[in-house]
């Protein structure tokens, strides 16, 4: 055959591909029944979508509705589930978020059975029209450029048909028919920075593993995901798992590997559910196997189930347990691209990285080189958790400032509260203040200012929130992840946590400020992996940033935001609690809470522990309960008597 | 030096030095009698595990000082070993090594006196006992589970020389790592009774331990 045949035979079975996806979906809407998308990805289902489609389910049978069901991945609008899309004749497609399962037997009832779209649940409609708003006229839509999560939420990832009948799988077609070193250039255009934390650019990766010499390649996914809170490479994985297959056989057959592996932890069993389905789905259509759609390439794709170690995201950690041992980092050089799994040169890419390529590949190095930056081309992803109106998923063009994405696209501070910090890149990353609001979101940014991208975590705190305590919090992680191999991280962390530990609880002294810092410098200086390197960051930027919050728990014994437990007290403000009223009395654990004299409530300081459950107790009427620091900060007339 | 090798010329220190290309420099340093203060290297090892962060050095055009155990000479590199930066991460290193350990184990350690640690501590000139840091007790068994060893977690400073020496005889070593943080450590991961005969007893790993944290059985019957 010559390449021209080859080339138009691959075209032709691909084709087919499309036409036959197309046409089961074209059957799919034109049968006049409704379909009902439910986010159904593992978020979803923590919010009660499992729920909400039984109720669907039930209430259309009842009623005798006909209406297909189709379980979608999740859009990433964490704050609105369980969020489900209605398509039915004569409306746009209209999204409802928070539906529960009366408002899906509700909806059944009024919206396909009466014909009343039940304005009152809805979110948007998912096109412009002239009948209801659409959720693109809402920042947080519109804001966002879906370049990775482009489909998420809105196919059923179990159903390749519909990724095809999108264009997915075009990429690998075009890809086919290029010249590695062509597919390798495409790349370089594009920018694409690798995702997985660092930023190094995916192009350079990949070279060094097509040019290595060697009869077998193997390219791997980086779906360790260990970051606590971040976790926009499940949802991915979840929602559209084949786009990333996609890109991993675009990677394979660039470097030339027919070996690829999958690498996801085993704390994430839909994700392992859904990729095994995306393979076999794959093969089945001679996406990947042998001879893939008649071209000449074969890919073989694996999945390897991680023991969930944080460290074992680090790629020499990676390589090390994908062999069987465990999984400690080691020095590079040897860099993977040469020398990876079994000595093999390996190429190892994050899940982001991986599902930029198909969008790059078919659209074009130069659409995807003018989103973002300059020097970090393309879109970035994070889990937007903490003090946000509107918390979830978000993908916007790099060089969105901190403010915009804050602000705009998550709905800002609810409360009416104060922002404080952002934390962001987890564990490795740090804690950038008010000053940094206005600074653009890319990889060297970020770096400059002490945090980092890392995989994409990102906590927004507000003025509630102690920045000693969140120092704590990551160092605790830390440590317990360290894999022990090296001195500094191994013992280095531990100092660290131990002296964030005293400032906590008012024990720190100034000498500790001083020792925090010099050690955090050495840890970082001296550690081996990338883990002992950036564990120092949330200290060092704490410190740096909010000095005057480490100052206060050493110097006044003062937590500032009113948080380590050590350091506050809870008293009853005499004045707006309600006589008569016992509301926080069977609440405390410890029977701190006594009656006074003119039958009010009080707390007994000597057996108070401080869990803060007459808080939440007090009827929000009387609001009566205060949380002070220091403790002594107690009002002295509020040493009230007891009954009688 | 390999005689088959291209000779490369390096500078360490002042003074000049010829060294096969591409051989270890921390080997290289040692060679030619500039102590660089190490724990976990051994010369037969191809890939150092880099894992005591004792051996720093300062290269001229690097931005920080570099383990010396995973580098390789160059023609024209020169290396310093003893700048303030080099000795602070070395100090540091060393302090926190010894922040997890009783000074009261030396008198009745088997290493006392041809102990890595008191070797290094002399020639870097730091207390045993350090001032600046709290002691962290781990405070684990010595574990007698081996028929022929006895392992002391809490004296083990995780060199893996042990492992490394165990797998040159054996293949597959009967040594490994386990646990995570601070409580990382050697076990023998298998039940005595397979150790019995899959272990020599030959006592490789107890001859190369810096720091006594491996004994014989035998030996501390005779003794204790
Ligand atoms: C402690 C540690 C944990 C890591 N965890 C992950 C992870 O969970 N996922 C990931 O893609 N990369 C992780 N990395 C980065 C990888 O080592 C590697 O750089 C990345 O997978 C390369 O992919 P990229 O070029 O697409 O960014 C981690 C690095 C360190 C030091
Ligand atoms: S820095 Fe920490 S995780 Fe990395 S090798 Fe050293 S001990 Fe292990
Ligand atoms: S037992 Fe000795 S040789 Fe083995 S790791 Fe510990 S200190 Fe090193
Ligand atoms: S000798 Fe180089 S790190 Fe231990």
């Amino acid at each position: 055959m010559t390449p021209n045949d080859n080339r138009s035979s691959i075209e032709k079975e691909y084709a087919s591909l499309r036409e036959e996806a197309k046409l089961r979906l074209k059957r799919l809407r034109e049968t006049g029944q409704p379909n009902i998308y439910i986010g159904m990805a593992t978020c979803g289902r923590a919010a009660g979508a499992i729920e909400t489609k039984e109720a669907f389910e039930e209430s259309l049978f009842k009623r005798d509705i006909q209406a297909r069901i189709i379980p979608v991945g999740c859009m990433g609008h964490c704050y609105a589930e369980p969020l489900v899309l209605i398509e039915q004749s004569g409306f746009p497609t209209i999204c409802y978020h928070q539906v529960t399962p009366g408002k899906a037997r509700i909806l059944v009832q009024n919206f396909l059975e009466g014909g009343d779209p039940c304005l009152e649940y809805v979110l948007g409609a998912m096109q412009p029209n002239d009948m209801l708003p659409c959720v693109t006229d809402f920042p947080r839509f519109g804001m966002e450029k879906r370049v990775v999560m482009e489909h998420c939420g809105l196919i059923d990832p179990d159903d390749i048909c519909q990724y095809i009948a999108r264009g997915g799988y075009a990429a690998l077609v075009k890809a086919l028919k290029m010249q590695p070193e062509e597919i390798i250039a495409q790349i370089k255009t594009s920018g694409l920075r690798g995702r997985g934390g660092a930023g190094f650019p995916t192009w350079k990766k990949w070279t060094i593993a097509r040019e290595a010499n060697s009869d077998r390649k193997i390219v791997i996914c980086n779906a360790d995901e260990g970051d606590p809170g971040a976790y926009m490479d499940r949802t991915i994985l979840e929602s559209n798992p084949h786009q990333v297959l996609e890109g991993l056989a675009i990677c394979a057959l660039a470097v030339g590997a027919e070996q690829g592996i999958f690498y996801i932890r085993a704390e994430y069993p839909l994700a392992v559910e859904k990729i095994n389905n995306a393979i076999k789905a794959a093969r089945e259509k001679h996406l990947l196997g042998p001879n893939i759609l008649g071209s000449g390439f074969s890919l073989e794709i694996s999945l390897f189930q991680g023991s969930g170690a944080f460290v074992c995201g680090e790629e020499t950690a990676l390589i090390k347990s994908i062999q069987g041992e465990r999984g400690m980092p080691q020095v590079r050089p040897p860099f993977p691209a040469l020398k990876g799994v079994w000595e093999f040169p390996t190429v190892i890419n994050n899940v982001k990285t991986l599902a930029s390529i198909p969008p790059i590949i078919r659209k074009g190095a130069n659409w995807y080189a003018k989103i973002g930056t300059e020097k970090s081309s393309g879109t970035a992803i994070f889990s937007v958790v903490g003090d946000v109106v509107h918390p979830g998923l978000v993908e916007i063009p790099m060089g969105t400032t901190l403010r915009e994405l804050i602000y705009d696209v998550c709905g800002g501070i609810p409360g009416r509260k104060k922002f404080k910090a952002v934390q962001i890149g987890g564990p490795s990353g740090g804690c950038l203040s008010e000053q940094f609001l206005d600074w653009p979101i890319d990889f060297d940014s970020l770096s400059e200012a002490g945090a980092m991208m890392g995989s994409g975590g990102m906590v927004v705190m507000n003025d509630e929130s102690c920045m000693v305590e969140v120092a704590r919090y990551f160092l605790d992680f830390t440590q317990k992840e360290s894999c022990g191999k090296c001195t500094f991280c191994r013992i280095g962390t531990k100092h660290l946590l131990d002296i964030l530990e005293a400032i906590t609880k008012g024990e720190g002294t100034e000498r500790d400020l001083e020792l925090l810092q010099i050690l955090s410098e050495d840890v970082k200086a001296g550690s081996l992996c990338g883990l002992g390197k950036t564990a120092p960051n949330p200290v060092l930027t704490t410190l740096r940033f909010f000095r005057e919050e480490y100052e206060a728990h050493v110097f006044e014994k003062r937590c500032p935001a009113v948080m380590c437990r050590s350091l506050i007290a809870y008293y009853i403000d005499l004045d707006k609690c309600a006589r008569g009223c016992d509301a926080c009395m069977g609440s405390c654990p410890v029977d701190a809470i006594f009656t006074t004299k003119d039958r009010k409530k009080s707390i007994d300081q000597s057996k108070c522990v401080k869990c803060g459950e007459c808080v939440s107790a007090c009827p929000p009427e009387y609001d009566a309960v205060r949380k002070v620091s220091p403790p002594d900060r107690i009002p002295p007339e509020i040493v009230p008597q007891m009954e009688g | 030096m390999d005689k088959n090798a291209n000779i490369v010329n390096l500078i360490v220190d002042g003074k000049e030095i010829k060294a096969s290309e591409g051989a270890n420099l921390l080997r290289v340093c040692l060679d030619n009698e500039i102590y660089v203060p190490n724990l976990c290297y051994l010369k037969e090892m191809e890939h150092p595990p880099a894992s005591c962060r004792l051996c720093f050095v300062a290269i001229e055009g690097y931005p920080q000082p570099v383990t010396s155990c995973t580098e390789v000479v160059r023609e024209g590199m020169v290396v310093m070993t003893d700048t303030p930066e080099v000795r602070r991460l070395q100090k540091s290193a060393f302090e926190l090594l010894l922040s997890v350990r009783r000074i009261s184990f030396c008198k009745t350690c088997i290493a006392n006196k041809r102990c890595g640690l008191q070797k290094i501590a002399r020639f870097l000139g730091v207390k045993l006992r350090v001032a600046h840091l709290n002691r962290i007790d781990v405070d684990r068994e010595v574990d007698h589970t081996h028929p022929y060893l006895d392992y002391d977690p809490d004296k083990c400073v995780l060199c893996e020389r042990c492992i490394f020496v165990c797998g040159n005889i054996n293949k597959t070593p009967m040594l490994s790592l386990a646990h995570r943080g601070l409580n990382t450590s050697v076990t023998f991961f298998e039940s005595a009774a397979i150790l019995e005969n899959s272990c020599k007893g030959c006592g490789a790993c107890v001859e190369i331990c810096p720091v006594g944290a491996l004994t014989l059985k035998s030996h501390n019957k005779v003794t204790g």
